[in-house]
């Protein structure tokens, strides 16, 4: 398996770590409660099919990734930076 | 016996070997395989189970019985198959699996008691005592059965990983491959042609059919011009291709010395990962054996090999040859034979309308039904027009149709499809992303059209990775595959093989079909077909055909087991390939290493690197006595410790302090350039991840350290930390831990020491305690920071790590000419457990900073990272395992980290336990043991007593349960 990183092009899956679901992105706001900071720590689906996950490019270059994946026919769909386009949730 | 005039051996290259200590000769060119039958050797092994005696079955790397231990002492190699393995001047081989000399095997005793040692035998009969299994049954069975056994010392052999890439994977150099690979290349495409045998050709070299009106030898060679000449093809031949991965990846193992005498620069296998964009599948098919009574004796092999023994090693298998086929493919054999001169006994073909194609006695409608030879077959019988015959015979060649190879294209999960025509199994429809099987591997038996399926094959390629298509078509070839039937087994008295290398025989799969183990994966596992190093190529298919029958089910409603990775066995060396001592675990070194070794430390592990563990003076015997020595000269005078391994963070941006207050609990931005703090790192779940301090060099410019630990971790969890959660924040960060080296200089004497190495001198009013900016020592630019660790007025030097070496030789020189001297990690850790400082023994993961006592360093005035799941319930409870300090107060004073806590008068029992032990340590300071620990409700227990018992060494301690700092609780040293 290969992953495409936007910086620095396709690389083999070694280089890469995975983080797991990319609900990690979406961090609530620290008034959220406790049901949604639990969801965020904790639940996680495990879904037969598309899915997003957060790898970090350990080998390379620090990037962490948004990768789209099939995870049935382990298909990569789509691989983007975080830093581009993540929403903020949390306050200063 | 050697054919003149035939084969593809080099008869001016003659080379010896040696097979169970006798020494032969053969041609380079030859298989162990062949050169063996060429000097007229059949025994070649011992059957798995039963100690049958074996002799070759196929020309391949299929091969299930002729395996065998090559080289000698700790480099020799189990189970290697004699059809693979090339022989070379000095190679030495020894049958296998065998008590005694190979013809006179003790353990042949087994087969007179097959009767009872059929499937499943061992489950049923070594049931009781239960206990007897472990120390007597299963030493016994691993002996009587099983392969080749291993030195049992490390392998001294090189192996290596390599990775390839290429636009066109092309698996199979036989005429589909060949084709396909010229087809690509012309198109423009870099090119892969990987071959599992010695040459290239495939069939083409064991037949002696034309292709454009040559021999096939002859036009092979000229494609291998052809394909030279493209300048795209990389030809990888004794690659096997063993897996498909995800993305175009393929697996493949390449035999770089096994094939000659050893050479040190030369690898003796290299396992590839090959990264193709395309692939076409040219794998070819396997000849399948029929299971008829008596089917093992040596001397029976494969049609198709004997005419690969015959037309590429020049090898007569035999003296007078018998054939028994299912199709008219087979016929060939008695052809190739009777025009190399070798007599044919028979031709038994088991189709009632088959005729003979040249002059040879022909049975049609015949089977064989049993066969004779103690070692080496001596003659079979037949039954035709129901009558019984009886042929003297020393080989028996046969053909129960062909198999295509289509192992590779169920790696991905996809099943193979059955043919009803063909008779076959081929492979579904898009198996492999970007893999397309060609020729003989998708049932394109007949020359003319592998070629043209290669040609074919390699267009689809070439438009998938929009390249033009040449302009190339297939030589004449013959386009002839004739008729066949199916025959799977043959009912008859006596045991009838389907798994030659795990003695699986026809009994056995209906055996299992009638005790209730009817799907085939639930067959495999109890008859144990198809689990030998062959993987069942050889009797997967005929396996699974009976297993239908037995249950009167069709073959597609049966379907096969799943094909796994890897295709051909791979040895583990070639698997750890530089991943062995060293490569497994590389060693990380200090730039004060060779001066910590010069002075006789031992040095201990911290993940990679190698740090002092003490420094032995003269006359000291023990560990101890270095150790304290080394705690008190840092409380009176002045000690030196590497501290380089500790992870160093550079971190820079008009952002840094507001990215710093998100990550650590307490606030940095308030801190003022020049100045260090202590930070508490959590994990988002408000567990603690680290700790450490950070140095505020100007505005916008920081150091943090980390524990030598979690360096890694916390870099990584920075990077998501501000890509993921804050890229609003304007900050950079990388680490420099192998940029700098650092030094703690610790000790009332510390400030005199460096004021004789700095080119400007500090004291107190400029340096304050947790002071830190940029210095010069010997000319040298550094920086010093007023940090300690053991408790003491200490500093940390660092300079950048080229002059790390000496500055710490100078260092430790002047140290020691005021009473100090060089410290290692046991005086360090008995100086901080009396400080009541914490490491990862204590924040192991899951404590929090309520645990530790430092709840009140989560500030309320900012979000971070781990504060809002800090606080919840159950985070912060008294009941809690709380941090506490544990002082010996009864006749045993010794304390253990690992041990539990407990009330001094309940039983030390898992429903009493009240707590644990992280770190110990003999404190020189106090006299005594220390201990930090984790007690529920500790904080409240000062002075209460607790017992301390490790039952892994009986050790019983009480103890007094107090504050976690022993030492100078004030601070009045530290801040000098």
């Amino acid at each position: 398996m290969q992953i495409r990183c936007p910086l620095c092009g396709l690389r083999d899956v070694r280089e890469f770590t995975i983080k797991g679901h990319a609900i990690a992105l979406s961090r609530p706001a620290p008034d959220a409660g406790d049901e949604a900071w639990n969801a965020y720590l904790h639940l996680r689906e495990n879904p037969a099919g598309v899915t997003t996950e957060l790898w970090h490019h350990t080998a390379g270059c620090g990037a962490w990734l948004k990768v789209t994946r099939n995870t049935i026919t382990h298909e990569i769909l789509k691989v983007a930076l975080v830093r581009d386009g993540v929403e903020r949730t949390d306050a200063d | 016996m050697r054919i003149d005039g035939k084969g593809l051996i080099d008869r001016s290259r003659p080379v010896s070997f040696r097979f169970d200590g006798r020494s032969y000769g053969g041609f380079e060119g030859d298989t162990l395989a062949s050169a063996l039958l060429a000097n007229g050797v059949r025994l070649m092994g011992r059957s798995f189970k039963y100690h049958r005696p074996r002799g070759v079955l196929t020309a391949g790397s299929e091969e299930p019985n002729a395996l065998m231990e090559i080289g000698k002492g700790a480099g020799k190699t189990p189970n290697v198959r004699a059809t693979v393995q090339e022989v070379f001047e000095g190679l030495e081989a020894r049958s296998q699996n065998r008590i005694g000399p190979l013809n006179r095997d003790l353990l042949a005793v087994n087969d007179l008691f097959s009767p009872f040692l059929s499937a499943g035998f061992y489950y049923k009969t070594f049931m009781w005592p239960r206990k007897f299994w472990e120390g007597l049954y299963e030493p016994i069975i691993r002996r009587a059965a099983g392969l080749g056994a291993l030195s049992g010392k490390p392998d001294p052999g090189r192996y290596e990983k390599a990775f390839a890439f290429c636009d066109i994977l092309v698996i199979g150099g036989g005429p589909t491959g060949l084709m396909a690979a010229l087809t690509a290349a012309r198109g423009g495409a870099e090119v892969i042609l990987a071959e599992d045998s010695a040459a290239f050709g495939g069939r083409l070299l064991s037949e002696t059919e034309e292709v454009d009106g040559k021999p096939g030898a002859v036009w092979v060679g000229e494609m291998l011009d052809a394909l030279a000449e493209t300048g795209k093809v990389r030809l990888m031949p004794r690659t096997t291709i063993t897996g498909a991965y995800d993305g175009g990846t393929y697996g493949a193992l390449e035999r770089v010395g096994l094939h000659r005498p050893a050479t040190p620069d030369l690898p003796l296998e290299c396992l590839w990962r090959i990264q193709a964009k395309q692939a076409v599948l040219a794998a070819g098919a396997l000849e399948r054996p029929i299971a008829f009574p008596m089917n093992d004796r040596p001397g029976i092999m494969m049609a198709s090999a004997v005419r690969s023994y015959l037309n590429r090693y020049g090898v007569a298998p035999g003296q007078k040859i018998t054939l028994f086929a299912t199709n008219d493919d087979a016929h060939q054999t008695a052809l190739d034979l009777i025009g190399a001169g070798v007599e044919v006994a028979a031709v038994v073909d088991s189709r009632a309308e088959a005729t003979a194609q040249g002059d040879y006695q022909l049975f049609a409608g015949g089977q064989v039904i049993t066969t004779k030879g103690r070692h080496a077959l001596t003659n079979v019988t037949i039954r035709h027009s129901g009558a019984e015959t009886q042929i003297d015979t020393d080989c028996l060649a046969m053909s129960g149709g062909w198999n295509p190879t289509v192992h590779l294209t169920c790696h991905m999960g996809a099943r193979p499809v059955w043919d009803e025509a063909l008779k076959a199994f081929l492979p579904a429809a898009s198996a492999i992303p970007g893999l397309t099987p060609a020729g003989a591997c998708a049932g394109t038996y007949d020359t003319a059209s592998c070629l043209t399926a290669g040609i074919e094959a390699a267009k689809s390629a070439l438009k998938a990775l929009e390249l033009k298509a040449p302009d190339i078509a297939p030589p004449s070839a013959s386009d002839q595959t004739g008729t066949s039937q199916t025959l799977w087994y043959v009912e008859g008295k006596g045991r009838a093989w389907l798994d030659f290398a795990n003695d699986v025989t026809t009994k056995d799969v209906k055996l299992s079909a009638q005790e209730g183990y009817r799907s085939v994966e639930h067959m495999k596992r109890y008859t144990t077909q198809g689990m030998a190093p062959d993987q069942g190529k050889n009797s997967n298919i005929s396996a699974l055909a009976l297993l239908a029958d037995a249950t009167g089910r069709g073959i597609p409603e049966t379907g096969t087991t799943t094909y796994r990775p890897p295709y051909v066995p791979i040895s583990i060396s070639a698997m750890a390939a530089g991943a062995q001592g060293k490569g497994f675990q590389p060693e990380r070194f200090t730039t004060s290493h060779s001066a910590s070794t010069a002075r006789g430390a031992p040095m201990i592990e911290a993940g990679l690197w190698y740090r002092p563990s003490y420094f032995p003076a003269q006359g000291e015997t023990t560990w101890r006595e270095a150790c304290d020595r080394e705690v008190t000269m840092v409380r009176e005078a002045v000690g030196i410790c590497d501290v380089s391994t500790l992870g160093k963070i550079d971190i820079q941006g008009p952002d840094a302090s507001a990215f710093l207050d998100f990550v650590y609990t307490n606030m940095f931005s308030t801190l003022k350039p020049g100045r260090v703090r202590y930070g508490l790192m959590l994990r988002e779940d408000g567990h603690v991840m680290d700790d450490g301090t950070t140095a505020r060099l100007s505005d916008s410019h920081y150091v943090m350290t980390t524990t030598t630990a979690a360096a890694g971790q916390v870099m990584t969890h920075l990077e998501f930390v501000s890509q993921a959660l804050r890229p609003d924040l304007d900050v950079r960060f990388i680490s420099v831990t192998e940029q700098w080296a650092q030094f703690a200089v610790a000790g009332p004497r510390s400030r005199e020491l460096l004021n004789s190495i700095l080119d400007t001198p500090i004291d107190d009013e400029t340096w304050p305690f947790m002071s830190c900016g940029p210095i010069s020592v010997h000319g040298i630019p550094g920086r010093l920071f007023r940090i300690s660790f053991s408790g003491e007025h200490a500093y940390e030097i660092a300079v950048p790590a080229r002059y790390g070496d000496a500055l710490y030789r100078d260092l430790v020189a002047r140290a020691e000419t005021m009473g100090g001297g060089a410290y290692g990690m046991e005086a360090l850790n008995v100086l901080r457990i009396e400080k009541g400082f914490i490491t990862h023994s204590e924040i192991h993961g899951r404590v929090t900073a309520f645990d530790i006592g430092m709840e009140r360093m989560i500030s309320a005035k900012k979000d971070c990272i781990g504060k809002t799941a800090a606080a919840r319930p159950g985070l912060v409870e008294p009941e809690r395992e709380l941090l506490v300090g544990l002082k010996p107060i009864g006749t045993v004073k010794q304390l253990t980290a690992g041990a539990h806590l407990f009330a001094p008068e309940a039983a030390p029992t898992r429903e009493n336990d009240e707590g644990y032990v992280t770190s110990v340590g003999f404190s020189p300071t106090f006299g005594t043991y220390l201990g930090l620990g984790f007690l529920v409700n500790g904080r409240a227990r000062h002075g209460e007593t607790v017992k301390h018992v490790d039952h892994l060494r009986g050790v019983e301690t009480l103890c007094e349960v107090c504050d976690p700092v022993f030492f100078d609780p004030e601070g009045g040293r530290t801040r000098g």
